[in-house]
């Protein structure tokens, strides 16, 4: 054993064997590259929400607490949530619209819940960079964006401006008549 | 550095320290750099930043000292415990605050002087680059910064810009959650965005290292563009330029003095002095205003993606531009025709400015409601911005070309025949 490692050690060819040195090449450089990876993952994923932070998932609102014609904003995964009581005149808008030219084509149905058309639920945050769109602005007797002009109509849908979709509808239902879980 | 050392240790301790670490010889090349003779006030915004970054840094330390990145915390710890109750609190954050404002007007000036002079082009290209990744540095630094105090403007701005990036496809999404370490912006926010304001002017100042050791490898451009031809074209930089850029960071520092002093809130909004709240929006949101062209730019276009890749190209000009620009004279001084775009390009980007602070649908001349041109509403600062983000592209088109096709102007032999003989440079003309 001895002899045969000197005797490949004195050896030219051998000494200078392109394989053998590549491969300690290829493993150290792997291992290396494998270990800057297995810290690299702990240290990027930190930054994704925490689990304190999660835990803030769901929300019940009780909506007896909303009149006719009315909206409240409330705070759901610490981003605002509108909930807006229609007018029969505003659900009627909304459906007016359901086959006219939308950006994000969705009917009004499809964005409450049976039954209970009288509540929009929407999360506040523009579709555009995330402002709080206001009730009452615009064309379409919906909501206006203050930051760069976004227009919505009375089922929350995208008209005009430079938005992409329709205010988000967050995953809700129906405990009761009148109580509501979000998230 | 490129330039043989004059250095010559003179006592046993500085021989000794030469041959060990030679920090002695360093400081005195660079005090020794030859640098063209005919660098103008143009030329002093190198250390003017400098003295911009230094002084950002030391009152940024200090004002850590007493800031409380906490949601419930931060807003209170700015408005009344650095401004009310920390001695001199009000002057360092007065300072820094509007530090930031008047490092950027430095940052333009020496950017639009290295355009005019033609400083990107070869061999100052990795110098060009190395200035671009530090403005977009400063500007990620001074974005994260606003958001500090947590008002109104802090939060929305926040909001807003890392929506921005919310609008790329596939990664998009996971950035902007990465960013937040939330649903939204919120408390997690704002700690990682004060622990990376406090990092970033730090890379700053590694990267400015670097620019500096670009700088003197091939040397200062100088406003004729012409190369350095012999010792007789350079002087050294102490005690010439240390003299002149000191006098012109005199006066710089009294302009900023004006700022501190005289107009501490000129240069901000009155809705930062809200507290950030995440269910109201404030009714005109606006960044400051070195961001404004940018933001001109983005609302300009219509549709969300491509709104925000045009905001991005914008800046990408800016490192492309050693690649647009093909002509082989440097200094616009030998260049009028493109000279002349470059004015209607600082314009084009004044306008935009403009633009960018008012509201999206404001009228330009109060009194022309319905003014119309092929059903566009021209009359508007939607169109304006239009106009002007097109021209802020078209001018790096325009570039191109003239870099094939224009006539420059003969350019002198040398970067001193300007000055000492006038009339050799008009000769050769007629």
């Amino acid at each position: 054993m001895a002899e045969s490692l000197t005797q490949s050690v004195s050896d030219p060819a051998n000494a200078v064997d392109p394989s053998r040195r590549d491969f300690i090449h290829i493993a150290a450089t792997a291992a290396a590259a494998g270990g800057v990876v297995a810290v690299a993952w702990p240290l990027i994923d930190q930054l994704n929400p925490a689990a304190d932070t999660l835990a803030l998932a769901t929300l019940e609102y009780d909506l007896s607490k909303v009149a006719l014609g009315q909206e409240v904003t409330i705070s759901w995964r610490k981003q605002p949530v509108f909930i807006r009581h229609r007018t029969p005149k505003e659900i009627a808008d909304a459906r007016a619209a359901d086959h006219g030219q939308l950006k994000d084509p969705e009917t009004d149905a499809a964005r409450v819940k049976a039954g209970k058309e009288q509540w929009l639920i929407l999360l506040a945050s523009c579709t555009h960079l995330g402002c709080v769109p206001t009730f009452g602005g615009g064309d379409y007797a919906g909501w206006l964006c203050p930051c760069h002009g976004s227009v919505y109509d009375t089922s929350g849908r995208i008209r005009k401006g430079p938005a992409p979709k329709n205010l988000y509808v967050p995953d809700y239902a129906f405990l009761s008549d009148t109580k509501i879980k979000i998230g | 550095m490129s330039h043989p050392s004059t250095y010559e240790p003179k006592t046993g301790i500085e021989r000794w320290l030469d041959s060990r670490l030679p920090i002695v010889r360093f400081s005195a090349d660079i005090l020794s750099f030859p640098t063209p003779r005919n660098l103008n006030y143009w030329y002093t915004f190198g250390g003017i930043l400098s003295f911009c970054l230094v002084v950002q840094i030391v009152t940024g330390i200090v004002l850590a000292m007493h800031y409380d990145p906490s949601g419930t915390g931060a807003f209170l710890s700015v408005e009344r415990g650095i401004m009310r109750d920390v001695n001199y609190g009000w002057l360092i954050r007065g300072i820094h605050a509007n530090g930031a404002s008047m490092f950027f007007v430095a940052v333009y000036l020496h950017i639009l002087r290295g355009i005019y002079y033609g400083s990107y082009k070869a061999p100052r290209e990795v110098l060009w680059l190395l200035g671009c990744v530090i403005y977009v540095l400063m500007m990620a630094t001074a974005f994260m910064g606003y958001v500090l105090p947590w008002g109104q403007m802090s939060f929305w701005g926040a909001k807003v810009i890392t929506n921005l990036i919310g609008a790329l496809p596939l990664v998009g999404k996971p950035i902007t959650t990465l960013l937040w370490g939330g649903f939204s912006v919120d408390d997690p926010t704002l700690n990682r965005f004060f622990s990376l304001h406090y990092l970033l002017p730090f890379v700053i100042a590694a990267v400015v290292a670097l620019h500096v050791w670009a700088l003197h490898v091939p040397g200062n451009n100088n406003p004729t563009g012409v190369n350095v031809k012999s010792d007789t074209d350079t002087v050294a930089f102490h005690p010439y330029y240390t003299v002149k850029d000191g006098f012109a960071i005199t006066l710089f520092m009294i302009m900023f003095a004006v700022f501190v002093f005289y107009l501490p809130d000129a240069l901000g909004k009155a809705d930062n002095a809200i507290p950030a709240n995440p269910l109201v929006t404030p009714a005109h949101i606006v960044p400051e205003w070195y961001l404004l062209p940018f933001y001109a730019i983005l609302r300009a276009i219509p549709d969300k993606l491509i709104g925000v890749l045009a905001l991005g190209g914008s800046i990408g000009m800016l490192f492309a531009l050693p690649w647009i620009d093909r002509s082989h004279v440097k200094s616009m001084r030998y260049r009028p025709t493109a000279r002349m775009y470059f004015f209607i390009w600082i314009v084009a980007v004044a306008f935009l400015g403009w633009c960018g602070s008012q509201e999206p649908d404001g009228k330009l001349i109060p009194g022309l409601e319905s003014f119309n041109l092929i059903d566009y509403p021209i009359n508007s600062v939607t169109w304006l911005s239009r106009f002007s983000a097109l021209y802020y592209f078209g001018y790096f088109v325009i570039v191109f070309f003239l870099g094939l096709y224009e006539k420059p102007l003969p350019v002198p032999d040398s970067l001193y025949t300007p000055v000492l003989k006038p009339s050799a440079v008009a000769a050769p003309a007629e």
